[in-house]
């Protein structure tokens, strides 16, 4: 219980603040890379907290977001398939499609569940052994440690009814990527702690000698976050640009070595596509020769699907953080919580969702433009 | 307590047996006899007054000059027995809160069951007596009911509807679109134990300590409120499916106001709150069975507070917030770290978060 309180007591949170605002003397773009922290920086008010020059550009590290709807319409089909029991994180479940979403396909008669855990979703396997059994992996690096242990266990256990319907994605080459976009504003990183966790941090001093930027491991307790901002703010303020661990007591230099090598024996990695911002390469992982018998892509024959993003959307361009989301066409007209068009609408932590749901964010001249549809979406929610 | 968590459907007899069937069979709402035995062997014993046992085809009911209050709800949870409580007791204690919120006194229940076939009947017995059970704790009688039976495959085992009728209080004005700026917000206690007890039962997660359903009538600690206060309480709600976030935001919208709350203060269980952290939930949106929160004239409010600390069913009451003429029509909470965060309503349900 010491995590619910420690690391969110409010006054040393102030002191930290004050520290902030005390080192600050210019403005300064800093990203977080996770969504989790973005959730943790919203539910806490901690962007509140921070100098008015300071400010925090959600990244692209929520993997709801940025899963390619082309993957979201091949989930649709395969959980649509007779004789399928389709395993996913809950949140997955809204993610619309196409022309629909997952919750829409289990109303129609899919058997969709959510799990908490893929291994849950290979014991369903096992106890069904006349169904095929598809788990949903998406995330970052991690979620990939258990990924990759579901499909250990299953070839271990001889399970030829379980696969996995694999969109891993990882953070070194997404942050190259938005270093090396035009129009990048982004001047520091905070760094993902628990993908820290999984794979150290000995990946990003290149990155930071490249791009001359600093990068700080940075956890999701409010005193954590401010702590990591805190430090980013001190290294730009000094023109320093090195890897800065601000989350010690999980993440190690080396992170975990068991899980990096189950990893690296599980998956290989391949280029990606990320909703919204178009393929990266070398930007994710795949399954490995050794594990491709488990892919649901595969044995599910769902090759064909090919779909495109909507031309409207500019969720890459909110993820580089070269505009603000109220400043996109769509904003708040044909793109809402209820029927968002890219990334950073789909997830309540992405940054336009975020935008659209605690209006406070927006300003007034912002407001003026996106109010008719808030208005119109929270009487829609009210009337149900 | 403890028995009503694991009803003891081995060793439940029948006070009058019925005929050889352990289980629901399509005859059971077929009108005919199988029917009339569950009626004579089954309800009338548990349910037994006047109204009821003249088995006509509506109860007729005396009630005293003034207006009535009506509310019906469905009641289709699963699982039909969880920690803390049952589908019986959640579908009498649902629509007395209802009409309790409402500024009635609830009076008279309908119970309506649609049972599926193969339903065995020890469960439905243990559902009917927690049902009569938490209908005299909440002092209403159950007067007139009904039992259909769908094939196997067809239904969830049990599901009810009830409906009730409650008798206005004279002098008191209430509803979700009085509230003013100003007025006081408090809540009767702990947030989120029912939809945590749900959630840790139904997805088979193991918690330290077992987290339970706060599942109760919250007619008797609202008629202490309105004897104390009752020209100062603007608006209450019982906060069930949605939580305390959704009531507030439908507060805000009805009233055209603005609602702060101050997070630090919500009461909280240190079991749900760990939960809430381990899935990626927030409490703010999880369901209560057993809660109520109460708009009132900030005068009030200190005496109100004393009240609900007083009754059993309010020791963890708490004063959460106020409602301000600033930001209509949205709930804006203020964070433990002295800053602030809008609180939206929700699209759908809450969904556990990947990481």
């Amino acid at each position: 219980m010491k995590y619910l309180t420690e690391f969110r007591n409010g006054e040393v949170a102030q002191r930290i603040a004050r520290e902030i605002h005390l080192v600050a003397t210019r403005p300064w773009k800093i990203m977080e890379v996770c969504g989790g922290q973005t959730h943790s920086i919203i539910r806490n008010g901690i962007d509140q907290m921070l100098p008015a020059g300071i400010e925090m550009i959600h990244g692209p590290g929520c993997p709801v977001c940025v899963t390619p709807l082309e993957l979201i319409d091949k989930a649709l089909a395969i959980a649509a398939q007779p004789g399928v029991i389709f395993c996913s994180f809950g949140d997955m479940l809204r993610v619309p499609g196409t022309d629909r979403d997952l919750f829409q396909v289990k109303g129609a008669g899919g058997d969709v569940r959510v799990v908490y855990s893929p291994l849950d979703a290979v014991e369903l396997a096992a106890k069904n052994p006349e169904r095929q059994v598809v788990f949903f992996g998406v995330g970052f690096e991690t979620t990939a440690p258990a990924n990759a242990m579901s499909v250990h266990v299953a070839k271990r256990r001889g399970l030829n009814n379980f696969s996995l319907l694999v969109s891993h994605v990882l953070v070194p080459p997404a942050i190259e990527a938005i270093m090396a976009s035009p129009g990048n504003k982004v001047q520091g990183f905070l760094l993902a702690g628990h993908v820290c966790s999984v794979m150290g941090y000995w990946e990003y001093p290149p990155i930071a000698e490249k791009y001359k930027i600093p990068l700080v491991v940075t956890g999701f307790e409010p005193l954590d976050l401010l702590d990591g901002i805190r430090r980013c703010v001190i290294q730009l303020e000094a023109g320093k640009y090195e890897v800065e661990n601000a989350y010690a007591r999980i993440v190690t230099r080396e992170g975990n070595l068991a899980a990096q090598k189950l990893l690296a024996e599980v998956f290989d990695v391949t280029d990606r596509a990320w909703r919204g911002i178009g393929v990266i390469p070398k930007s994710g992982w795949r399954l490995s020769d050794a594990y491709r018998e488990f892919d649901a892509e595969e044995r599910f024959h769902i090759t064909g699907i090919h779909t495109e993003e909507s031309p409207l959307c500019r969720s890459g361009d909110v993820l580089r953080g070269a505009i603000k989301p109220a400043k996109c066409s769509a904003f708040g007209k044909e793109c809402t919580p209820r029927h968002p068009l890219g990334a950073t609408m789909v997830s309540s932590e992405g940054a336009c969702a975020a935008y659209f749901n605690y209006g406070r964010f927006i300003s007034a001249d912002d407001l003026a433009t996106a109010g008719a549809g808030l208005t119109e979406n929270l009487a829609e929610v009210a009337h149900g | 307590m403890a028995e009503k968590d694991a009803p003891d459907f081995a060793s439940w007899s029948c006070p009058l047996p019925l005929v050889g069937y352990p289980a629901i069979v399509m005859g059971h709402g077929g009108g005919g006899k199988l029917g009339n035995e569950l009626v004579e062997h089954l309800f009338l014993p548990a349910f037994r007054n006047p109204a009821l046992e003249n088995l006509g085809d509506a109860a007729v009911l005396d009630l005293p000059a003034g207006r009535l209050a009506m509310s019906t709800d469905s009641f289709v949870v699963q699982p039909l027995f969880f920690p803390g409580g049952s589908i019986g007791e959640l579908a009498v204690n649902g629509t007395v809160n209802d009409l309790a919120v409402s500024g009635a006194d609830p009076k008279f229940l309908s119970a309506s069951f649609i049972l599926e076939e193969g339903f065995p009947l020890a469960q439905l017995a243990a559902i009917v007596e927690s049902m009569a059970t938490a209908a005299a704790t909440a002092g209403v009688k159950i007067v007139t009911g009904d039992t259909k039976v769908v094939e196997r495959g067809h239904g969830d085992g049990c599901y009810i509807n009830t409906a009730g009728v409650g008798t206005l209080r004279p002098g008191i004005t209430v509803g979700p679109h009085l509230a003013k700026a100003g007025d006081v917000i408090l809540v009767s206690g702990m947030i989120g134990d029912h939809g945590m007890a749900i959630m840790s039962v139904r997805e088979g997660l193991e918690f330290e300590s077992q987290i339970r359903s706060d599942c109760a009538a919250l007619n008797g600690l609202i008629a202490d409120v309105l004897d104390a206060a009752g020209a100062d309480v603007h608006a209450m709600r019982d906060p069930t499916r949605g939580g305390l976030a959704s009531t507030l935001n439908e507060i805000a919208l009805a009233s055209n106001v603005g609602i702060e709350i101050d997070e630090p203060s919500l009461p909280v269980r240190t079991e749900v709150q760990s939960a809430c952290e381990l899935l990626g939930l927030d409490p703010v949106y999880v369901a209560n069975e057993g809660k109520v929160v109460f708009f009132v004239a900030s005068n009030a409010a200190a005496r109100v507070l004393e009240v609900l600390l007083a009754h059993p069913l309010g020791r963890d009451a708490a004063r959460i917030g106020r409602v301000t003429a600033q930001h209509p029509r949205m709930l804006v909470a203020r964070t433990a770290m002295g800053a602030n965060r809008v609180i939206p309503q929700q699209i759908g349900e809450q969904l556990p978060r990947i990481c």
